[in-house]
């Protein structure tokens, strides 16, 4: 397939990134390795946004080092960036608005690639984005620029390449712990769920392929759209989780080389994970328990 | 003491260099490692020249303090056992300590000055298991590893190491020399796979130290046209 018939492709990460790790940095590196293999997309872009603190999970540091942290980890990185918008909200803010936020983002940016020539890019998107309630292209201006070099390197690269068609399709990137957190009570509303795998897709990174395939069996709304849920295998064992990171921290272990250098660094010279850390929110009902049993009482 | 390791790298990748904390617990400091790639005679499937490996692990190990790699091994005429290149090692270490004061590695040693350094082997689960093949290990030298300097292993999904060691009587005999590290956190990334990855043109980002990633690539090492010439020859 042509590179004109390619549908362009965001992957969007969400979770805690507390901390960072390069299991999450491999994901990225897979999934587009995958994507970019079946010859339909052309994966352009990955984001990580982390959660807000108002997640209230256990042992979650404030937002301003894990994001901190999480750009460190992407400062070499080409595609994958960190977008801060999710983590600033003062409320938790469900995966599934946080997705639609992007959908809306994605497609009035194409109109504007499909428009400008890299001439007028400032003005178009001050008179276009800024009407989106909550837009992030119109609350981040670092954001901002970015999405506006990237355009640069489309128009740039539009005189010699067919254009791709239609508007970039953002998916949502994780790995087999997210997808079988589905099942948790109350952790999802189950309308978000369809609306994840109906109207945008996921990208499971997993080891066991075998129980992901499984869990998709046993849910009805997963098997109506097995086609948009994309299991991609991790052939190398790389259990390298934030919880065993923290747990290696309070035991005084090395984490060098679990987590990029930088990072490690940064948490040595911050001393961020402590057993007090550990103890942060405990007690605490975590956000989306709280906000979906509330509803469903009320 | 001193963690030696003598493994084909094939490609430098973290894991090995983990162990560090480990071991620890009290009885040991440990002062260096050392990552000693094999002679080129070796003859392994798929093993590129020595100066690239080398250069690679010199690469992966900018930013260590206390691991350093060796290419002494690698610039033999011929391929060394293993124990030899214990005993080159180990006598190099030797001649290095300073006659009166203590160790001086840039590590602030309050112990006994005249405290001799160990020199163990660090190796993989995978190794140990290997000492149970025919014709691959001779016995004086698996005697000489675990009686003499020692060794440190760390686990391996898939492999039991307490078994290899019960398995074998020398390694019973010596298994108070085994010193079994076990992996906090469960990283595997085989030199195998990572190979076969950039063959196939797969990302290894992350995997691989940046630096050495970008040493494969301007040195066009791994690609599908060279694993063949590999397989072919």
């Amino acid at each position: 397939m042509e590179n004109s018939e390619k549908t362009e492709l965001v992957l969007l990460a969400c979770g805690s990134f507390n901390p960072i790790t390069n299991m999450h940095l491999r994901l990225f590196e897979l999934a587009k390795d995958y994507m970019n293999g079946t010859g339909k997309y052309k994966v352009i872009k990955g984001i990580i946004s982390p959660v807000g603190d108002a997640y209230k999970k256990k042992g979650l540091i404030s937002a301003h080092h894990r994001v901190f942290m999480a750009q460190l980890a992407t400062k070499n990185s080409e595609w994958v960036e960190v977008d801060t918008w999710e983590s600033l909200q003062k409320e938790w803010v469900e995966t599934a608005k946080v997705l639609r936020i992007w959908i809306t983002s994605a497609t009035c940016c194409k109109d504007l690639w499909e428009m400008c020539l890299g001439h007028h890019q400032e003005k178009l998107e001050a008179s276009s984005c800024g009407n989106e309630q909550g837009s992030p292209v119109l609350e981040r201006p670092g954001r901002k620029r970015k999405w506006a070099e990237q355009r640069q390197d489309f128009s740039q690269k539009k005189s010699l390449e067919p254009k791709t068609k239609g508007v970039p399709k953002v998916k949502l990137l994780c790995g087999a712990d997210l997808l079988e957190s589905f099942g948790v009570p109350n952790l999802w509303k189950s309308e978000d769920i369809t609306q994840i795998v109906r109207d945008y897709g996921l990208i499971c990174i997993t080891r066991a392929g075998n129980d992901a395939q499984k869990f998709i069996y046993e849910s009805d709304v997963l098997w109506k759209y097995q086609n948009n849920i994309h299991l991609v295998n991790e052939w190398i064992t790389n259990d390298i989780s934030s919880t065993k990171i923290r747990q290696a921290l309070r035991r005084g272990q090395s984490i060098r080389y679990l987590v990029p250098d930088l990072v490690q660094e940064y948490i040595e010279k911050h001393d961020l994970y402590t057993s007090e850390s550990e103890e942060r929110n405990v007690g605490v009902i975590l956000a989306p328990l709280q906000r979906n049993m509330a509803e469903a009482n009320s | 003491m001193s963690l030696g390791s003598c493994q084909s790298h094939g490609n430098d990748k973290g894991e090995q260099i983990l162990p560090y904390k480990c071991c620890n617990g009290g009885m040991y400091q440990v002062i260096a490692g050392i990552i000693s790639p094999v002679n080129d005679k070796y003859g392994k499937k798929d093993l590129v020249a020595a100066r690239h490996r080398v250069a690679m692990a010199r690469l992966a190990l900018q930013t260590s303090d206390w691991i350093r790699v060796d290419p002494w091994e690698s610039e033999q005429v011929q391929w060394l056992e293993t124990v030899k290149v214990l005993r080159h090692h180990h006598r190099e270490l030797l001649r290095s300590l300073p006659q009166k004061e203590g160790l001086d590695r840039g590590k602030a040693h309050p112990a006994a000055p005249t405290a001799v350094p160990e020199l163990k082997l660090l190796c993989g689960a995978d190794v140990l298991k290997t000492f149970q093949t025919p014709n691959l290990w001779k016995d004086a030298h698996i005697q000489e590893i675990v009686e003499k300097f020692g060794l440190v292993c760390v686990g391996r999904a898939g492999h039991d190491a307490e078994r290899y060691i019960l398995g074998l009587p020398i390694l019973q005999k010596y298994q108070h020399n085994i010193h079994l590290a076990r992996e906090p956190v469960q990283n595997e990334i085989s030199a195998t796979y990572i190979r076969r990855a950039l063959s196939q043109g797969q990302s290894v980002k992350y995997l691989l130290p940046d630096a050495v990633i970008a040493y494969i690539k301007d040195h066009n090492l791994y690609t599908k046209d060279s694993s063949w010439k590999d397989n072919n020859t």
